[in-house]
């Protein structure tokens, strides 16, 4: 046997593979989308009817909220916990980073332990203020979520980035009399915005795609992937959940490509 | 090399990251006291309890077998899929390899969901597929084989694989005795992480197997979804607790084997 054919047969398994379950359906999926009563028009219908229209902004709104937030947190606490090494530091690193594997449904369930109806928030503002705070299931719990599950990834993407930082810049800084904060916003950030970028559209993407966190806590808002869910189990409309779905796909592939284009390596996250 | 440290802005740090640590951390210890309390409501002075575990185990036990089974299934598809695809683009290199590479990594950029559909939509007609947990474990294999894959390219990148694979060619071993005897070993550091990585992913797996599972074949994540949306607080708890002592040990073993060099940001959601 030839090198190129053994190589060859090594491939085969994987083309067979994820044409069957992966390119195969995934065309049939862009071909459905165009197979209801609407036609092609149905992918013209995410921007154009209101509904649609509406859940998508609330997603991409609620996405860049989690996204900024998260950058702004990971950035604080990843510079903290890479730069000093103190008694707790490395339990501190794996308290933050010990999310990392929980699926959305469990994150769900955090936030409703949380803000839920028996909820730790509620229960403290009871006794302080004698007024329960339940958001769980609002707007504001469906952040918190997101906040929950992008913190860690994005955590460990920028303390990997700061423990690449070239100290002799820093130390030039002030050594010409620049201060903490000069050096922050001069040196660090700039020297950072690679990592930003990669992990801003990691946490981006998963937030838009994110499915399990919004069922377990069963909002009141409505955002794309509970869309996609209810039009395919409750409304049947399997064209339009199709057209939904390849759109979704889309945006999500989208950013991670150009934030790849830009910011070095990344590994994508599914939602 | 550490930075002179100034004192406000060290502990403004220290209080805001313990902040974030305690959101992270509080409520998932809230979860699994709430496990072994008898009652949640009245709180911890109600007396601990193993009932709700065991009432979990009576309930659930069957979705926590199929999780193995489909992880370990997902495991073994994607070690034999996965490595020798690893060495093929790895010693291809070429436009073909690399487009193969992008359309593999494909399912982590797009969503569980659409993925699921586009399953739905092409095989919920064979209906013997459907119903069975194999359906389940088609969509895993291909949520999970881009970690392998990139996982074991990775070592092979950091190794001089090629001039192995040459050496041994140049001493008269055949193609399947170099992989057997001198790539697969080369490549174990990367298999080790990569396996870890399928292992736990797909034990929590949601979002496709939420659309693909029936009735019949409920996965672990599909059967805690369920219990939060119908059981007592305290029965969620423990099956919570079920699910983290499951994952807290692979957790571990990912950090001490794979580091952050693999940094597992396909995790969680």
């Amino acid at each position: 046997m030839t090198k190129k054919t053994f190589i060859g047969l090594c491939l085969l398994p994987l083309i067979v593979l994820v044409t069957a379950f992966f390119v195969l359906p995934m065309a049939r999926l862009v071909v459905a989308g165009a197979g209801g009563d609407l036609g092609l028009r149905a992918y013209a219908a995410i921007l154009l009817e209101p509904r649609y229209r509406a859940t998508l902004i609330n997603t991409v709104l609620l996405a860049a909220a989690t996204t900024a937030v998260t950058l702004v947190i990971a950035t604080v606490s990843g510079l903290f916990l890479q730069r000093h090494r103190f008694p707790g530091q490395p339990l501190l690193v794996a308290m933050l980073t010990f999310p990392l594997a929980f699926p959305g449904v469990v994150v769900g369930f955090m936030i409703i332990l949380l803000a839920g109806r028996q909820g730790l928030i509620g229960e403290v503002t009871l006794r302080l203020f004698g007024d329960k705070q339940v958001f769980a299931y609002s707007i504001e719990g469906l952040f918190l979520g997101y906040l929950y599950f992008s913190i860690p990834r994005v955590m460990l993407t920028i303390m990997a980035a700061v423990e690449k930082l070239d100290g002799t810049l820093e130390e030039a800084a002030r050594a010409l009399g620049a201060g903490p904060w000069a050096v922050a916003r001069d040196v660090i950030l700039p020297a950072l915005a690679p990592a930003f970028i990669a992990s801003g559209a990691i946490a981006f993407a998963t937030a838009m795609g994110a499915f399990g966190t919004a069922f377990t806590l069963a909002t009141e808002i409505d955002v794309l992937p509970m869309l996609i869910y209810t039009e395919f189990t409750l409304s049947a409309n399997i064209a339009m959940a199709a057209a939904l779905s390849v759109g979704l796909g889309l945006v999500t592939w989208a950013i991670l490509a150009l934030a790849r284009n830009y910011g070095g390596s990344t590994v994508a996250a599914s939602g | 090399m550490s930075p002179i440290r100034n004192r406000p802005i060290f502990a403004a740090q220290l209080v805001f990251t313990l902040a974030v640590a305690a959101f992270l951390i509080v409520p998932a210890f809230l979860s699994m006291l709430a496990g072994v309390t008898s009652n949640y409501f009245r709180g911890i002075r109600s007396g601990l309890t193993l009932q709700w575990v065991l009432e979990v185990w009576q309930l659930y036990s069957d979705t926590i077998f199929r999780s193995f089974l489909i992880a370990f299934a997902a495991l073994a598809v994607t070690l034999a899929v996965g490595i020798p695809a690893a060495y093929a683009l790895h010693r291809r290199n070429d436009r073909l390899s690399r487009a193969i590479e992008e359309v593999i990594t494909l399912p982590l950029a797009i969503p569980g969901l659409a993925i699921a559909l586009a399953l739905l939509l092409s095989y919920g007609g064979f209906s013997s597929f459907r119903r069975s947990w194999l359906f389940i474990l088609a969509g895993h294999a291909i949520f999970t084989l881009p970690f392998m894959v990139r996982s074991v390219m990775a070592v092979f990148a950091a190794t001089d694989v090629k001039a192995l694979d040459e050496t041994a060619a140049s001493l008269g071993a055949s193609p399947w005795r170099r992989f057997r005897d001198v790539i697969v070993p080369t490549a174990r550091p990367g298999i080790l992480a990569g396996s870890l990585m399928v292992i736990t992913l797909s034990l929590g797996e949601f979002n496709l197997t939420w659309m693909l599972h029936t009735p019949l074949t409920k996965t672990l994540p599909v059967g805690l979804a369920d219990s939060y949306a119908s059981m007592r607080l305290e029965v969620a708890s423990a099956y919570t607790l079920v699910f983290f002592v499951m994952i807290i040990p692979l957790l571990t073993a990912m950090q001490i084997f794979a580091g952050h060099r693999y940094n597992p940001t396909g995790l969680g959601r």
